[in-house]
């Protein structure tokens, strides 16, 4: 289905460019060129498409639908609704405080704050096209999962008194939630400005992610990662993960760099638990939720993910290699 | 004269999305009241929860993304 991008790459890079097949150059340069053309040609479709069909889910929505449910019901429909509710991390301090507002436990927020980056619908699709449905499959279970348990021990460990003390005294005004699209021509419009609002968002991360991609890809030799990232090195699953957790990308664009380290025979566990710890959390991310999180509470809370994402990257490594 | 408030927290959205708004009053030829509401407190007192939102003479008509020319004109103009 995606060999097309392949023909392409291989007629820009080897016809045009007059590159050598098998070479490290050339083969850096093929799979730049045909991530490129790949991964934006499915980012525009698949946001094109969602919003076709989406009405307007927003935070707001989203807060009053599971604002009063029980607990059974609210982690599992944060995370989920985390996933494919679109939202800019700048809006993580607003959402936060209006989902306490509502009475939504403090645990339940964080599970939406957790899954929210690491999944949505769009780096799946691109997972997938990328590296399998499979491995697609694997990583939404987890991020899933991974939202829920973090949700979970904050709860546990009640620690409600991290929260900044303001953040308990804003009353929210009341919510007008505005009106999705009804004709066809309005749809198309909402798809289209989604399309550009969140490619406009995020293609510098996905071209960072395809430039790492492809040098690892042309670049780094395979016994460099046999050597270092084997699944019998116990310390490659934390060490991938001690370097995601500061630095921020958007999900889809750690995809390449995912692409690239499985060629190069880096178990599944290991990637999937770099690609959840730099979506997941970062330095940046940190900053923001400072402004309503006390430092005690961010540290615990990252603590969290570290240990669950290095569980992921164990089991995964440990049941499908 | 009309009253814009853009609620955001100081992303760069939020300032785009008021310098759209005065660029396009100003293209249009109609003046206009701008601020930015930056304190968090008085954000969610208008309800909204995804910024950068707009409200209109105090009644919000946008949150969640850089509104487009075409909705601007129209609160303008409104």
């Amino acid at each position: 289905m995606f060999a097309i991008f392949t023909r392409l790459a291989d007629w820009a890079t080897y016809g045009v460019m007059g590159l050598a097949p098998n070479t490290r150059l050339g083969d850096a340069v093929h799979f730049f060129i045909e991530d490129v053309t790949k991964i934006f040609f499915l980012l525009t479709l698949v946001i094109f498409a969602i919003g076709l069909f989406r009405s307007m889910l927003t935070p707001e929505r989203v807060r009053k639908v599971v604002a009063g449910r029980s607990r059974a019901v609210s982690y599992p429909m944060a995370v989920g609704l985390g996933a494919v509710t679109p939202f800019c991390s700048c809006s993580s301090v607003p959402l936060f405080i209006g989902f306490l507002e509502a009475g939504i436990p403090l645990g339940v927020t964080m599970a939406f704050l957790i899954a929210s980056p690491m999944i949505n619908e769009v780096a799946v699709v691109v997972l997938a096209a990328a590296v399998g449905w499979k491995v697609a499959v694997f990583y939404v279970a987890a991020g899933l999962t991974v939202g829920i348990v973090g949700g979970l021990m904050i709860e546990f460990f009640k620690l409600e008194k991290w929260v900044e003390d303001y953040v308990w005294k804003i009353r929210m005004g009341e919510t007008v939630l505005q009106q999705g699209a009804t004709t066809i021509k309005q749809r198309i419009d909402f798809a289209w400005g989604q399309v550009k609002e969140i490619v406009g968002r995020i293609w510098i991360y996905v071209l960072v992610g395809i430039g790492i991609g492809a040098a690892l890809h042309g670049f780094v030799p395979q016994e460099f990662f046999l050597k270092y990232a084997s699944a019998d090195n116990l310390f490659a699953v934390p060490a991938a993960v001690l370097v995601g957790i500061p630095l921020y990308s958007n999900a889809t664009g750690v995809i390449p760099i995912v692409e690239a380290l499985m060629s190069k025979g880096v178990p599944i566990g290991t990637v999937l638990a770099l690609m959840m710890s730099v979506a997941a959390i970062s330095l940046p991310e940190m900053i923001i939720l400072r402004k309503v999180l006390k430092p005690q509470l961010i540290a615990t809370f990252t603590g969290i993910l570290f240990v669950a994402f290095i569980g992921v990257g164990f089991l995964f490594n440990a049941f499908l290699t | 004269m009309k009253n814009f408030k853009v609620l955001g927290s100081g992303c760069k959205k939020c300032a785009t999305t008021a310098d759209l708004i005065t660029a396009k009053a100003a293209d249009l030829g109609i003046a206009i009241e701008i601020e930015k509401v930056t304190d968090m407190g008085a954000i969610m007192g208008y309800g909204v929860m995804a910024t950068p939102g707009v409200v209109l003479n105090e009644v919000v008509v946008h949150s969640g993304s850089v509104p487009t020319p075409k909705s601007i004109e129209d609160w303008i103009k409104s």
